[in-house]
């Protein structure tokens, strides 16, 4: 049996007037994964996971939910629910009839549809709430709910909005586990939507990193971490020192001042690049020391956090952060120390633009 | 403080109690006491043209106020939900029967009807009483715009992802309405209701213009009573007006005090209850 994608879209563009929200994007999510789309406010996630909802028609382009074109039918129509941001409770229904509206217009009677409510608010561990309306619960509570109501209708895909950026930190990590517990129990494809990319590397089987309406860039979080695919992905994932420089040859960077480190890279000699340098993968060492990639500069800070220092290494045309894990006989520098900053050639990765 | 409000208060309510003091006085002058009688509210009850008039203003305002909340309510969903061409005329236009005063608004169904029933007439083959039906059309047409504007101001406090929830969740346009949007602009749709229920029994001068010979309003027959020389009947009219209004505005305390403590305490009752009963056999979901 070959697998059929869960979520098959082709060239999807979706503009509002002038506006172009969602560019022309290809994607495939596979059926049974944990999917993330990520991406800063206004780049155009939320109206993909919506086009997905069937709440926006794309403009052009076709969608595809295991194989059946969807692309311009009714929500209603369509195997997929959605967890809302802020979760769209509906405030004058209590918890039971909430989580039981999805069957009762699906047509399964109230018998059946209240029973199936209640298992599935069981699961969700809220039972003894059933009666209670939204307004009295918490946020944390209200989020089980939204995900009870959604769940409940066994949707073969559940589309989730920044479902978790309403909850305070504890709560969220708290979340976090459970959500990616309960998609591998059911077994059905989760797509999600968050800017948060830590949420994201977490949770995620693959990342979509989007911005300014189009798809940077697809794949496992090691994938977006390690290889990033440009320099905004480079930036927007964890923290990273870019290195701005052009090629030389094809393992030779030119830094901006000058200094030639080692870097493999693909790109013609002359392009503009940026060298991507995690502040984990760069050691500082005491000045002159290191391998051929290497540059000179002076510890400005050094932020002790328990289980590693960070250290902000000023150059005379940039600042670095470096990492350092806080083992048994490793020698703290203060600042004002002359250091070097070093990585091996693997450490690094070139984008461009 | 104390006397500032006796003074405000006896300001309000000394005409009130006046009133209804001196539709029990058996002087035949409005003003002069003449010792205790019913005489006015036995005519008053036996007096045909007048009870005929109370009859028409509630058939009117009844009619009126149920046609004019579901087109101000339609009226008012369109302007918030819906993007359409034309959209900002119509709203500007909506506005227009608050804004006009009451005689022009009168002139024009006046002029209207005078031309228009023939012509619907001659085109139907049917024949339009000119009295209730001219009325109540006039009430109709001036209380949608405040139907709408009280239920539009209900709809754009109201969470519109509510509505894409319920879509999510396989309701049909219909049902998202029935069982969502409506539940949550509930009090807005009572309210300008209840708005067009008042507007519509209180009106004297559109109704002056649109009623016909056959068909008087309360109001419109008050006012003519005035003209033909005042008897203290006026008074025990105006008692009975008063009375059935405190009627209305003590029913609704007690709808809307029964509602929220309904609300504040969680359901009892085992299973709560949809708050209305969705139509069986919804939409099939796409392939299985």
């Amino acid at each position: 049996m070959t697998a059929r994608p869960a979520v098959e879209i082709r060239g999807i563009t979706k503009r509002f007037d002038d506006v172009v929200a969602v560019d022309a994007i290809d994607m495939q999510i596979a059926d049974g994964e944990f999917f993330a789309m990520l991406g800063p406010s206004g780049c155009g996630k939320t109206t993909t996971l919506r086009m997905i909802a069937g709440l926006e028609f794309p403009t052009e382009g076709s969608l595809k939910i295991f194989g059946d074109e969807v692309g311009t039918l009714p929500p209603h129509k369509r195997p997929v629910n959605t967890v809302f941001q802020s979760y769209a409770l509906f405030p004058h229904m209590n918890v039971l009839d909430n989580v039981a509206f999805g069957l009762r217009m699906n047509g399964v009677d109230r018998t059946t549809a209240r029973r199936r409510a209640s298992e599935m608010i069981a699961l969700v561990r809220l039972s003894g709430m059933e009666n209670r309306r939204p307004a009295q619960m918490s946020g944390g509570q209200q989020q089980r709910v939204a995900l009870a109501r959604a769940l409940v209708n066994e949707p073969k895909v559940l589309l989730l909005d920044e479902p978790l950026g309403a909850l305070d930190l504890k709560l969220r990590q708290d979340m976090q586990l459970e959500l990616k517990e309960l998609q591998r129990r059911l077994g059905i494809s989760f797509v999600f939507v968050t800017h948060d990319q830590e949420e994201a590397l977490t949770m995620s089987d693959r990342i979509a990193v989007m911005n300014n309406g189009r798809l940077l860039q697809v794949g496992t979080p090691e994938e977006i971490y390690e290889r990033p695919a440009n320099r905004f992905v480079a930036d927007f994932i964890g923290t990273t020192n870019l290195l701005d420089g052009t090629v030389v040859d094809g393992s030779t960077v030119c830094l901006a001042n000058g200094t030639r480190v080692a870097a493999r890279c693909e790109h013609p000699a002359g392009t503009t690049v940026a060298v991507c340098l995690r502040p984990e993968r760069a050691r500082v060492v005491t000045a002159g020391d290191g391998t051929a990639s290497r540059i000179d500069g002076v510890i400005d800070t050094v932020t002790y956090i328990g289980n590693a220092r960070v250290y902000t290494v000023r150059l005379d045309w940039m600042q670095l952060r470096v990492r350092e894990e806080n083992r048994p006989g490793a020698a703290p520098r203060e600042a004002g120390d002359p250091v070097s900053v070093t990585w091996d050639m693997n450490a690094v990765t070139v984008v461009t633009e | 403080m104390g006397v500032h409000a006796g003074v405000v208060f006896a300001f309000f309510y000394a005409p009130i109690a006046i009133l209804i003091i001196f539709s029990f006085s058996g002087d035949r002058l409005v003003g002069r006491w003449g010792g205790f009688t019913l005489d006015w509210y036995r005519e008053f009850w036996n007096n045909d043209q007048l009870t005929n008039s109370i009859t028409v203003s509630l058939q009117v305002a009844l009619i009126a106020t149920v046609a004019s909340v579901v087109l101000g309510t339609l009226s008012a969903l369109a302007l918030e939900r819906f993007r359409f061409r034309g959209r900002r005329v119509f709203d500007a236009l909506l506005y227009l029967p608050i804004i006009i005063p009451d005689v022009t608004m009168g002139i024009m169904m006046l002029v209207f009807f005078a031309e228009g029933i023939d012509v619907v007439d001659s085109l139907l083959g049917i024949s339009l009483a000119k009295g209730i039906t001219t009325i109540t059309l006039s009430h109709i047409a001036f209380c949608i715009s405040f139907v709408s504007v009280v239920v539009r101001a209900r709809l754009s406090g109201m969470d519109s992802r509510l509505e894409e929830a319920a879509m999510d969740l396989y309701a049909t346009r219909w049902q998202t309405f029935r069982y969502v949007t409506l539940p949550q602009i509930l009090p807005g749709v009572a309210g300008g209701g209840l708005l067009a229920l008042t507007l519509s029994l209180d009106d004297v001068v559109i109704s002056q213009f649109t009623s016909g010979p056959g068909a008087t309003t309360l109001p419109v027959y008050v006012f003519s009573l005035i003209r033909k020389g005042v008897t203290p009947m006026i008074n025990s009219v105006s008692v009975v007006m008063f009375l059935a209004s405190l009627v209305l505005i003590a029913a609704m305390l007690a709808v809307d005090r029964l509602r929220s403590t309904g609300s504040s305490v969680p359901s009892a009752v085992p299973g709560g209850d949809l708050s209305a009963e969705p139509a069986v056999g919804g939409h099939e979901r796409g392939d299985t």
